[in-house]
């Protein structure tokens, strides 16, 4: 049995690794997709922020204190967590991985606008675990994607309504998000909070 | 020991002429040993062309050591009622694979041993199958019943000699039922030979009761059960001036008590398995019931204690208690398994594995322990006699600096519930010659003696 | 992991990752649909020996919570009591392509035969094997503890151990496996175990038990212990002597209104713990198991969310490179 199975931090063997984003692009990446949130929304009313763990939990906090900010979100009441291992596809080819837990928020899901936090697009299986696991929790009028990175490579007919970054990239490559929330070395202290934030290619 | 009493067969001649080249005979200065037609004809270094005539058949021994014959006090053939488990026949082609030129057939076939006409046929299965002398053992009770007295006379001066009698598998527990077999079996020089269980405190018992057992939740067959027992009938033989042998002594205790015993005069022997010489109830977690056995495989401090006590002649003899299951009463849950091991084709590499390679005891000490004690204990004339000119040949050619992987499928026993399945053991038999005719050559079986059957 | 057969194999990790895993099933117990679909497609054999209504419909609500396909297959009134064997009757199953064996067995190392002989490729799950151990029966309880201790702190219960804690467990240790799985896990999480027990019903060879063995239970309760689990007396026990009388045994060792009381009046915040089924007034009083205090309906509802956890670690993963 395996603990969660990224090894945040650590460079591939081979080949070069090259910095996509800072943590001053992730930020403005964050800022620009908040504010095209509230436009497709028109305004914060019936919006629900939902990370997908790991790294699109901290995203979508993120977010959340921008759209409380800029407008009238209450992050107490409408963001929440989804995970979506037990809707995977791929659960007996991967190695066995502990759930993450889906917190609801307290206003639920039912009849809002949900969008879903994650922080790579890639095939499109983790959001298409998303949609399933959510459709078990209630009925939400509308569901958008926002994501932090694009890259391409799709496998269902699944996009993204609110995109960081898109980032053509090979499929031998890998895209690392590292988030300071998640990815700080817990015996340091942080000189900012965004000091580990960044978004690397690997290979 | 007193000298031994029971009549055993001729002495078969037209069996060759066979040179043992550069032969250690009990592990000692090399030599040559002449076999003519059953007996050992000369031991000499250097033996004149005279006797190389082309008649004789030489065997280049290049340094290997020569035994008298391997005797088992403790053998189950299976036979009558087993045959599925093994028969006279192929328990006795394991027997001589293993180095044995004789064997004490337990009396708990079906129907058991305890008439006259039972000890014959197994006797007359020996016998006709020519592989090795087969000597039964007689019940104590009525189909071990523990009850009434079996008719030990008449076993006794049947055709078969009965001198061991036994009631293994079971506990004689009555003591006074104990104290007449005793006294009983001093008509004709016999002995009993005791399986030490105390019933009561072994019900249900599935392995040795100590950490091992506290862990996997397996009732627990206690050190004690044994020990009550054995304090009690060395006590019991000393009470009537009997002889008594303790069957597959098994415990540091067990051997504490024969010492104090033998200490006291008793007239007590002792054996020991070669399972109990090696293997400790931590194979136990495996739950593979290969290890389940009677009386269980204790801790190693108990091994460490039987070794010490076969060292220092505390215990007389290493008996196997060759116990052959069919596979599927192995193949199962551990409390659905039988109990038994295989043991007539190991014996001898678990000895000098356990005892000679490590310094305990020479060869010498080998013959006397799994040859001339055994068979004095029973009685067995012709056995476990000195390489001499004029004895019997009944010999074991044994390679020390061989090694061998166990494949219990390659035995010649039915069994196949060796625990030794896949360890490399020291030392092969290269040659078993019974009554002067080689029934094992090469390491493998040639041809039953050439008398088996026609007489 | 490929097959759960004790605990006393279970590292600290793979433990706290069952239990994290089995905080999250239970999350599911609560939703409207009740049901994921992790293990759609896979079929899951209730292979019981024994009668044990109630392991084998905690077993079969997991797995069916996680999509499964249940075969429940008891041994009475089959080919098992016509003498079929144990590997026959495991083979017949794996023709039936099972993808893991969840197997009671009134035989110690029964779990461990299936899972190391070949017989089968299955995932075994060891749900109660003789007087050995009983996996899931102790990772539930410390799933109970966990929370208990979240609940008086109010902590989290993801990725924590029980450091500090102290179980004291109260009856016939030595047949039974629930005690057995119970110390090592609980050891394993680092809390402290205290067996109390009559002489007569502890084993003999227990010097290397992580746990500390006493006979007075009023001694034991005065540490007020995070928890108090009662085992389960076997009646039969009473025909072979190990002790005198029922009386007797719920006197000195059972959790008694006034063994209760004393524990309120100390200001304990003891639990009270037991596997079921309970036997009242022999080793715990109507008053001890319907307090407050009692977790007893707490572990049955975390047993099926330890179960799921199980069999979805068992059966993910498995054709992993």
């Amino acid at each position: 049995m395996s603990q969660n199975a990224q090894t945040p931090g650590t460079p591939a063997e081979t080949g070069e690794t090259r910095r996509i984003l800072s943590a001053a692009d992730i930020d403005r990446a964050l800022t620009r997709i908040a504010h095209e949130i509230l436009e497709s929304n028109r305004g914060a009313e019936n919006l629900v922020l939902l990370g997908i763990p790991r790294r699109g939990f901290p995203l979508a906090q993120r977010l959340a204190a921008k759209l409380a900010a800029f407008d009238a979100f209450d992050p107490e009441s409408s963001l929440g967590q989804l995970d979506v291992t037990m809707y995977r596809d791929d659960l007996r080819r991967s190695p066995s991985r502990v759930p993450w837990p889906t917190v609801m928020p307290p206003r639920g899901i039912d009849d809002a606008t949900v969008v879903l936090v994650d922080d790579v697009l890639y095939s499109g299986r983790t959001i298409r675990s998303a949609l399933d696991a959510l459709t078990e929790l209630g009925r939400p009028a509308v569901v958008r994607l926002a994501v932090l990175v694009d890259r391409g490579h799709r496998e269902l007919p699944i996009r993204a309504d609110f995109v960081g970054k898109n980032l053509p990239t090979s499929s031998r490559e890998k895209v690392r998000v590292r988030l300071s929330e998640i990815d700080a070395p817990q015996d340091r202290a942080q000189p900012q909070a965004d000091a580990f934030d960044e978004v690397v290619i690997e290979g | 020991m007193n000298t031994q009493t029971t009549e055993t067969r001729e002495t078969t001649g037209g069996t060759g002429r066979w040179l043992l080249k550069g032969v250690s005979p009990l592990g000692e200065e090399a030599t040559d040993v002449l076999v003519v037609d059953g007996l050992i004809a000369q031991v000499g270094a250097g033996l004149s062309d005279d006797d190389l005539d082309e008649r004789t058949t030489v065997i280049e021994c290049g340094g290997q050591i020569l035994l008298p014959g391997l005797v088992d006090i403790h053998t189950h053939l299976r036979e009558p009622g087993r045959e599925d488990a093994e028969t006279v026949e192929t328990g006795t082609r394991a027997a001589a694979k293993g180095g044995y030129t004789a064997v004490f057939a337990m009396a708990n076939s079906n129907p058991v041993a305890d008439t006259a006409g039972v000890v014959e046929q197994v006797w007359g299965l020996g016998r006709d199958a020519g592989w090795t002398q087969v000597q039964p053992i007689g019940a104590v009770t009525v189909g071990l019943g523990g009850k009434q007295l079996a008719e030990i006379g008449a076993m006794a001066e049947s055709r078969a000699q009965v001198r061991v009698f036994s009631d293994d598998g079971k506990c004689v527990y009555d003591p006074l039922l104990m104290r007449r077999a005793l006294e009983y079996v001093k008509t004709f020089d016999g002995v009993v030979a005791q399986h030490a269980q105390e019933p009561r405190l072994t019900e249900d018992a599935q392995m040795n009761e100590g950490t091992v057992s506290a862990d996997l939740g397996l009732t627990g067959w206690p050190a004690v059960a044994e020990e009550a027992i054995i304090a009690r009938d060395v006590l019991l033989a000393q009470h009537v001036g009997s002889r008594v042998h303790i069957c597959h002594l098994s415990t540091k205790g067990s051997v504490e008590l024969i010492r104090w015993a033998k200490e006291r005069g008793v007239d007590v022997t002792a054996e020991v398995t070669p399972h109990h010489l090696l293997l400790t109830d931590e194979l136990v977690r495996t739950f593979d019931p290969v290890y389940k056995v009677n009386p269980p495989l204790r801790t190693d401090e108990d091994v460490q204690a039987v070794r010490a006590a076969v060292a220092d002649g505390t215990i007389d003899v290493v008996g196997t208690d060759h116990a052959p299951h069919p596979t599927e009463d192995k193949e199962c849950e551990w409390t659905c398994a039988a109990m038994g091991m295989t043991g007539l084709e190991t014996a001898l590499s678990v000895v000098q594995h356990t005892l000679v390679d490590t310094g305990a005891i020479t060869w010498r000490d080998v013959a006397r322990i799994m040859s001339r004690t055994p068979a004095e204990i029973g009685r067995l004339r012709g056995q476990g006699r000195p390489i001499e000119p004029g004895e019997p040949a009944n010999l074991v050619l044994f390679d020390p600096a061989a090694e061998t992987v166990v494949d219990p499928a390659t035995h010649a026993s039915k069994g196949r519930n060796s625990p030794y399945r896949g360890l490399r053991l020291p030392g092969a038999v290269k040659a078993t010659f019974f009554q002067g005719h080689p029934v094992v050559l090469d390491g493998a079986l040639t041809q039953p003696h050439p008398a088996a059957g026609g007489r | 992991m490929k097959h759960l057969l004790s605990t006393q194999e279970l590292t600290r990790d793979e433990a706290i990752a069952i239990l994290d895993t089995a905080d999250r099933m239970a999350e599911v117990g609560q939703q409207s649909v009740k049901k994921l679909p992790a293990l759609r497609g896979r079929t899951v054999v209730n292979l019981f020996f024994e009668d044990s209504t109630r392991t084998r419909i905690s077993f079969e609500t997991a797995a069916k919570r996680l999509s499964a396909d249940v075969i429940n297959f008891s041994a009475k009134g089959s080919s098992v009591s016509k003498g079929e064997s144990l590997k026959d009757t495991a083979q017949t199953l794996m023709a039936m392509n099972a993808d893991a064996v969840v197997i009671r067995h009134g035989t110690s190392g029964a779990p461990q035969r299936l899972a190391t002989t070949g017989w089968i490729d299955a995932a075994v799950l060891n749900a109660g094997d003789g007087k050995h151990e009983h996996p899931t029966q102790a990772l539930l309880d410390v799933m109970t503890l966990r929370q208990h201790r979240a609940n008086l702190t109010g902590g989290e219960t993801q990725g924590t151990d029980l450091e500090g804690m102290h179980v004291v467990i109260v009856g016939d240790i030595l047949h039974s496996r629930v005690a057995r799985s119970n110390m090592w896990l609980l050891t394993t999480l680092g809390a402290r175990v205290t067996f109390v027990a009559p002489p007569t019903l502890l084993p003999v060879g227990t010097q290397h038990w992580p746990a500390r063995i006493v006979f007075d239970l009023d001694e034991a309760l005065a540490e007020n212990p995070d928890a108090v689990m009662l085992l389960r007396v076997q009646r039969e026990r009473m025909h072979a002597a190990f002790f005198p009388s029922e009386a007797e045994y719920a006197r000195w060792w059972g959790l008694t209104p006034e063994r209760l009381d004393a524990l309120d009046r100390a200001g304990a915040t003891t639990a009270i713990m037991h596997p079921g089924p309970m036997n009242r007034g022999l080793e715990i009083s109507s008053e001890a198991a319907d307090s407050p205090r009692s977790t007893v309906l707490r572990q049955v509802s975390n047993g099926v969310a330890v179960r799921m956890a199980c069999l979805y670690l068992l059966l993910t993963g498995d054709d992993a490179q």
